[in-house]
């Protein structure tokens, strides 16, 4: 029976506001573990309940901004890309969505995102690299499996998970918490809050980390398949991230915090498939999504 | 008691009635809204077609016979009421802009007229759009039609005057080989 793509929709909506509380929770309550050593448990609660409220609000309006600032993309004009335009618009009618904004990125490199809040307010964006090796239908099965991100709500959930990921980090990696004069300031440590203080700054980051890969990949496959469904031609999109993965070189601009939402990753990392490093990869293996295409 | 039995399955009877007729009329607003998006196509295409007349007239007068097809065809698509119509009247259109475009080939004037070939282009774009737009009507319509025969809301849609849509198909997918004579 075929999956109802409405009920992929709201499901991935329901997992974006989970994340939006879980992000609430644990930096509320690392502010509450630093209060309890300061001795003023309320101040640091409001504090950080204001903070994971900002930086949701943020990330919500701002992120597809700061991305497109970041990766140094311009906005591209109908009559400079008209094939690009063109195959964009095409697939929009044929999935029922708004035309998104379009940007391109001067890179050699191939490679393609999209990201955005909701289908009214999404971008699509690819490399001049990944114009110039394409032909229209490999180019028609990148935008649909981008298309098909953006329909699903895949680029609100990608950044929701991103901003937990990277605001943990950077929590557990600020200077005053290994200084030892604050770990003894106001009260003693007991056995229970130097577990729950171990746990947030070393294995809270490595575990948001898994989920948040582990959740990528998982949604590559499914956009992949959406692709496939909305241009019926699976095979120009096997061929065109053969081609894309073919290319040795990486994006200048990329990096770690935005790897996860490209259609291929664009670090470009030794091909070594271990579990371990299966286990942190953004993308599953290129072979692997191929093969799937391939036996559509 | 007694009452309890008798009104627990009425409450569940009339809140799925209400779920099924409001997602019917979201069903039915989706199917009409991806139709007015293939009837903008075609508008568009409509309106294309005479420049391509004009523009090809000027330097090939005497194809008479493909620019009558051409023009019919597209009075055709204006004057076409129902769903079924209209699929045709586009299928012809199709057909008749393909000799015309055949025709042109002769005439290398023709071709190297930019006014020519960007219109070439657009409707090229646009009979891909209203490929496009028609594979998504039709499966709002698959789903709609499917949902309205699954029991039991076969059963209650037809109080409440739901009727299956019509696909937008011309049944005669130009399936007779070209003819081609020396």
């Amino acid at each position: 029976m075929r999956r109802s793509v409405y009920s992929e929709i709201g499901f991935n909506k329901i997992k974006s506001v989970l994340y939006f509380v879980i992000f609430s929770i644990f930096i509320t309550g690392f502010f509450g573990v630093i209060g309890y050593y300061e001795g003023e448990i309320s101040t640091y609660l409001a504090l950080g309940v204001s903070l994971s409220c900002f930086s949701i609000f943020l990330t919500y309006f701002f992120s597809a901004s700061l991305i497109l600032r970041s990766l140094k993309a311009k906005p591209a004009l109908k009559s400079d890309f008209f094939n690009l335009y063109t195959v964009t618009e095409n697939l929009c009618l044929a999935s029922g969505l708004p035309m998104p904004k379009i940007y391109v990125i001067e890179d050699k490199s191939p490679n393609a995102f999209a990201t955005g809040r909701n289908p009214r307010h999404a971008v699509i964006c690819v490399t001049t690299g990944l114009l110039q090796i394409l032909d229209r239908s490999e180019l028609e099965g990148v935008i649909a499996h981008e298309i098909s991100h953006i329909k699903n709500y895949d680029v609100l959930l990608a950044s929701m998970i991103a901003l937990l990921s990277n605001l943990i980090f950077l929590t557990t990696r600020m200077r005053f918490l290994n200084n030892p004069d604050f770990r003894i300031k106001k009260n003693p440590l007991s056995l229970f809050t130097l577990c729950f203080y171990y746990f947030f700054t070393l294995f809270a980051p490595i575990i948001a980390i898994i989920i948040q890969l582990a959740i990528s990949r998982q949604r590559e496959y499914l956009a992949d398949a959406d692709a496939s469904l909305l241009t019926r031609y699976p095979e120009a999109l096997a061929n065109a991230l053969e081609k894309l993965d073919s290319y040795r070189q990486g994006l200048i601009d990329a990096s770690y915090s935005n790897a996860h939402l490209f259609i291929v990753n664009p670090l470009k990392q030794t091909d070594a498939h271990n579990w371990l490093s299966n286990l942190f990869s953004t993308h599953p293996p290129l072979k692997k999504r191929v093969e799937i295409l391939r036996n559509i | 008691m007694p009452l309890i039995f008798f009104l627990a399955p009425l409450f569940f009877l009339v809140s799925y009635l209400i779920y099924l007729y409001n997602s019917l009329i979201v069903a039915n607003n989706r199917i009409k809204e991806a139709l007015s998006s293939i009837e903008i196509q075609l508008k568009r295409r409509f309106d294309l077609v005479p420049n391509l007349v004009e523009t090809v007239k000027g330097y090939a007068k005497h194809e008479a016979s493909v620019f009558q097809q051409v023009t019919l065809a597209r009075t055709a698509l204006h004057d076409a009421k129902n769903i079924h119509d209209k699929a045709v009247a586009n299928d012809t259109l199709t057909f008749a802009l393909k000799s015309l475009f055949a025709v042109s080939e002769a005439y290398p004037d023709l071709k190297s007229d930019s006014n020519f070939s960007e219109l070439q282009r657009q409707l090229e774009d646009t009979e891909d759009k209203v490929a496009y737009a028609r594979q998504f009507y039709n499966s709002q319509v698959l789903d709609f039609n499917t949902k309205i025969s699954l029991f039991p809301a076969n059963f209650f849609s037809k109080f409440m005057n739901f009727h299956f849509f019509e696909f937008f198909n011309s049944n005669n997918e130009s399936k007779e080989p070209i003819k081609v004579s020396f």
